[in-house]
């Protein structure tokens, strides 16, 4: 049995199965757009090995995580653009 | 058919982009010849920075006077040349560098530059994210910062609206009357003129330029973070060393949110390639300044060799083994400031017209006897 | 506190480079394996227990925990200060890997061409949505196109079939006659024309059009459809995900770093798989795309020549050639077609970082205008999504490679090293 853990996306609590990566997590909750652009656009995750940065998001207040490399531990707040 | 140029200008960096739409607002025939990318040399490695600087008059006189011809050009720009009027604090870490920020703030405000002391509360609220415990700054307000590729390339193309050619080839010899082209051709001028920057000595031999080495790193986007170019006064007593490496606190907020994180200077060393050591003492000495810099992402590491005379003042005019070789370049770090300034003192010469500097000190002829009689 | 030098140190923990690890330290030699992911296997044997090839992956695995290889798990490599030092960050550390011998195994990406709406969300790389699928994105009951090509189509939707999804279709670049073609190539390898079958049969039902790639995504703030173009025709199909990848690209990037000579965008290495660095080797995708039985030949053969094992490499020579000719067939049969290259308008976006237009690119001369003036590849991914699809685009050579390899902490890169260059390879690099 995977065990359960507790992260927040934009200030709602979620629970998750250990091993979810943050990006996961964000489309477990529904949400496509993770960023905006630097010209405002709605982007989501593109490649999933790190390579692309589309699927930025400001985890524990630290901007620019890679959400498909990281992995969620309890208590973590992320919180995507807008 | 042959065609023959009034002027040719050797490089299409921010001097020769500048020195070509000068002469080309002057109805001079000018050539512009580019073995590469306008503004892909210096100019592309260089901060972008516009500022006042008061090392010596004459380095005063041109920065300033470079200055105000960006301020009233300012509103010509377009978006992508990131014209960003951030002005500059120049910080002190103590009782001595703010002895410095007072002496700094006389000799600007007597100039007419406009200029503020702020002390450690001001300080700290200009710029939060400064370590605690800094004694106060100057702050310089008129200075800016430019993305400098773009800002290269729309003075060439201006040029180019207004008349001037640009040529793609690579320069191997200068002659008083025509400039020899890497294929075989060559371009027909009454006057050449290098703007090469660091690279000016391969084209006119026994010029006196070094090439001194800097780094950069740029980060990710952190709006907000930043407000000011910062540097440390410590940067002076750095900068002035003409022998040995330093590194010195210099951090711009670009257009974008970026950070861009400065500075070093190195002499003797020839290879572009990165050297750790620098790059690793640059970015300890910015996190001393700005802790929090630590955990942003830097996106690249870069070098550049800026032009370095003697005197630390451009050579700006004929040279002094030819009268039809004429020199644009030993601009140092000031080359982005002072490419406006260099191209109105440039022009004034071959039209005969009044400067509104001396421009004296700028003369490839100034300086030891030797020089002048090499 | 210094760090030991290792005998080899492995950068990538793909098939390449476990097979490398395990061979290099069953001779006895020190050996550390880095990879950036926080579990090994590459993306290619990314939670294993979902891969028919399942029954390798466990036993290199095995054999690499029996060895005596040491592993650097989530730890990306994005310098190299001095010859000989590589320098690694994780999430909290940064850390100086000092080596005499280098073996590149850093794989490959998928390609991505621009086409008008491929920035919306929930378009992503055909290889980047299973990846996502296997760390937790549900996509029970939900639509998806797959789309591009490679071989790596197939393999994508059968897994996300089999993970609930519903595959609408499998579009597929390549022509009928390139693939008729590129069958004649299983004679020689009978086991990859039995997982083809047993693909097609987890597949049925799934329609499978050759011939066919996506010209738009259509949407707002996610895509709702993609329009698809087979033959003179063009038509619709609603879904909640595309899946599009143009096959793969080799990741050379740490080898040209390095100062390795890239030809036709893959590392160029002699037989030993040695670069035209001294004591740097490099295996696997990086030296063209050639999947994972090549990178496992290769890894080896990699390893016993570091380890000064010249007559056992020599032994897997033939086995590497066999895998070769089937890595240039499979190229072949993929090969992307003229039309690709109109997929862009003149405003869609091509560079994903920093918004920049197709249009804005194709008018400059070469890769690093383009970068200087328009920003084109100068965001965070450094150009590896648009700089492989202005090779193929405009057909330009994206040269210039500088540190940090990867977006790293400032505090990283500002690390005073402990360790100085490798002797004899600071030697012959110095000229």
């Amino acid at each position: 049995m995977p065990e359960i853990i507790h992260v927040s996306v934009n200030g709602i609590a979620v629970a998750v199965e250990s091993g979810t990566t943050v990006a996961a997590a964000v489309l477990q909750c529904g949400i496509s757009s993770f960023r905006r652009s630097v010209t405002g656009e709605p982007r989501g995750p593109l490649c999933g090995m790190g390579i692309c940065f589309e699927c930025r998001v400001t985890v524990d207040r630290l901007a620019h995580a890679k959400s498909c490399q990281t992995l969620c531990t309890p208590g973590m707040e992320i919180t995507t653009d807008e | 058919m042959r065609q023959t140029f009034d002027v040719a200008i050797v490089g299409a960096g921010i001097v020769g982009a500048a020195c070509a739409l000068e002469c080309a607002q002057a109805e001079l025939k000018v050539a512009i010849i580019e073995s590469s990318i306008v503004g892909g040399g210096a100019t592309a490695a260089a901060m972008g920075h516009i500022v006042a600087m008061d090392d010596s008059e004459a380095q005063f006189s041109l920065t300033r006077f470079s200055q105000q011809l960006w301020n009233t050009l300012r509103t010509e720009l377009p978006r992508e040349v990131e014209f960003e009027l951030t002005g500059t604090i120049w910080v002190a870490a103590d009782e001595d560098e703010m002895s410095a920020v007072r002496n700094k703030n006389r000799y600007f405000t007597s100039r007419g530059v406009p200029a503020e002391v702020l002390d450690a509360a001001a300080l700290k609220q200009a710029e939060p994210n400064l370590r605690p415990g800094l004694v106060g700054a100057l702050l310089v307000p008129e200075d800016s910062v430019i993305y400098p590729p773009t800002a290269a390339r729309w003075l060439a193309e201006r040029a180019q609206q207004c008349g001037a050619s640009l040529v793609r080839g690579k320069a191997i010899r200068l002659r008083g009357g025509s400039v020899e082209i890497a294929d075989g051709t060559a371009i027909s001028s009454s006057l050449v003129v290098n703007a090469t920057g660091a690279w000016a000595p391969e084209l006119t031999p026994g010029l006196e330029i070094r090439k001194r080495k800097g780094h950069l790193v740029i980060t990710d986007r952190y709006s907000g973070f930043l407000r000011h170019q910062l540097v440390e006064l410590g940067y002076l007593k750095s900068a002035h060393s003409v022998t040995s490496d330093s590194c010195a606190f210099n951090v711009q907020p670009r257009a974008t949110g970026q950070i861009l994180i400065g500075s070093s200077r190195q002499y003797g060393a020839e290879h572009s390639a990165i050297d750790h050591k620098i790059v690793a003492g640059m970015l300890a000495r910015a996190c001393e300044y700005m802790p929090a810099l630590g955990k942003m992402a830097a996106v690249r590491c870069w070098t550049g060799f800026r032009a370095a005379t003697p005197d630390k003042l451009p050579l700006i005019g004929p040279s002094v083994t030819d009268q039809k070789i004429w020199l644009a370049t030993g601009h140092e770090g000031l080359g982005i400031t002072t490419s406006l300034g260099t191209a109105k003192l440039l022009v004034d010469q071959i039209v005969g017209r009044r400067s509104a500097i001396p421009i004296e000190p700028y003369l490839p002829a100034r300086g030891s006897r030797e020089h002048v009689y090499a | 506190m210094s760090s030991p030098r290792w005998d080899i140190v492995v950068v990538g923990g793909g098939p390449a480079g476990i097979a490398a690890a395990v061979r290099a330290a069953e001779t006895g030699a020190s050996v550390l394996l880095v990879d950036d992911n926080p579990s090994l296997g590459g993306q290619i044997w990314r939670g294993a227990e979902d891969n028919s090839s399942l029954r390798v992956a466990r036993s290199w695995r095995e054999r690499l925990k029996r060895s005596p290889a040491q592993v650097l798990r989530g730890f990306r490599i994005f310098d190299q200060p001095v010859p000989g030092v590589l320098l690694a960050e994780s999430a909290e550390s940064v850390r100086e890997i000092p080596h005499s011998r280098l073996i590149i195994c850093t794989g490959g990406r998928e390609c991505f061409l621009p086409f008008p709406g491929w920035t919306l969300p929930n378009v992503m790389g055909a290889g980047g949505l299973e990846a996502m699928v296997k760390s937790g994105v549900p996509v029970a009951g939900k639509s998806v196109v797959v789309a591009g090509t490679g071989p790596l189509l197939l393999p994508v939707a059968a897994y996300l079939r089999k993970r609930g999804a519903r595959v609408r279709l499998i579009a597929e670049q390549a022509s009928r006659a390139a693939m008729l073609r590129f069958a004649t190539a299983f004679a020689s390898q009978p086991q990859k024309g039995v997982q083809a079958i047993g693909l097609m049969w987890q597949l049925v039902g799934v329609p499978y059009r050759l011939g066919c790639w996506p010209v738009e995504a259509k949407g707002a703030g996610k895509v709702r459809a993609v329009v698809l173009q087979q033959g003179g025709r063009r038509f619709e199909v609603e879904c909640d995900y595309l899946a599009c990848g143009f096959h793969l690209v080799p990741n050379t990037e740490l080898a040209a770093l390095l100062g390795c000579e890239l030809r036709d965008g893959a590392v160029w290495v002699d037989d030993a798989q040695q670069t035209s660095v001294p004591n740097v080797y490099c295996a696997g995708e990086p030296t063209g795309i050639g999947g994972v039985d090549l990178a496992l030949v290769e890894g080896q053969i990699a390893a016993l020549a570091a380890t000064d094992k010249p007559r056992e490499a020599q032994q897997l020579h033939q086995l590497r050639a066999r895998h070769r000719a089937f890595a240039a067939a499979l190229q072949r049969a993929f090969a992307l077609r003229e039309e690709l290259r109109k997929l862009p308008c003149p405003d869609t976006l091509l560079c994903r970082c920093e918004d920049v237009t197709f249009h804005r690119v194709a008018k400059c001369q070469s890769w690093r205008e383009a970068k200087l003036h328009t920003r084109c590849g100068m965001g965070p991914c450094q150009g590896r999504v648009c700089g492989a699809a202005v090779e193929f685009l405009l057909r330009w050579n994206i040269e210039s490679v500088r540190p940090p390899l990867f977006e790293v902490r400032v505090e990283s890169i500002a690390i005073e090293l402990t360790v100085g260059p490798t002797p004899q390879v600071s030697q012959g690099a110095e000229g």
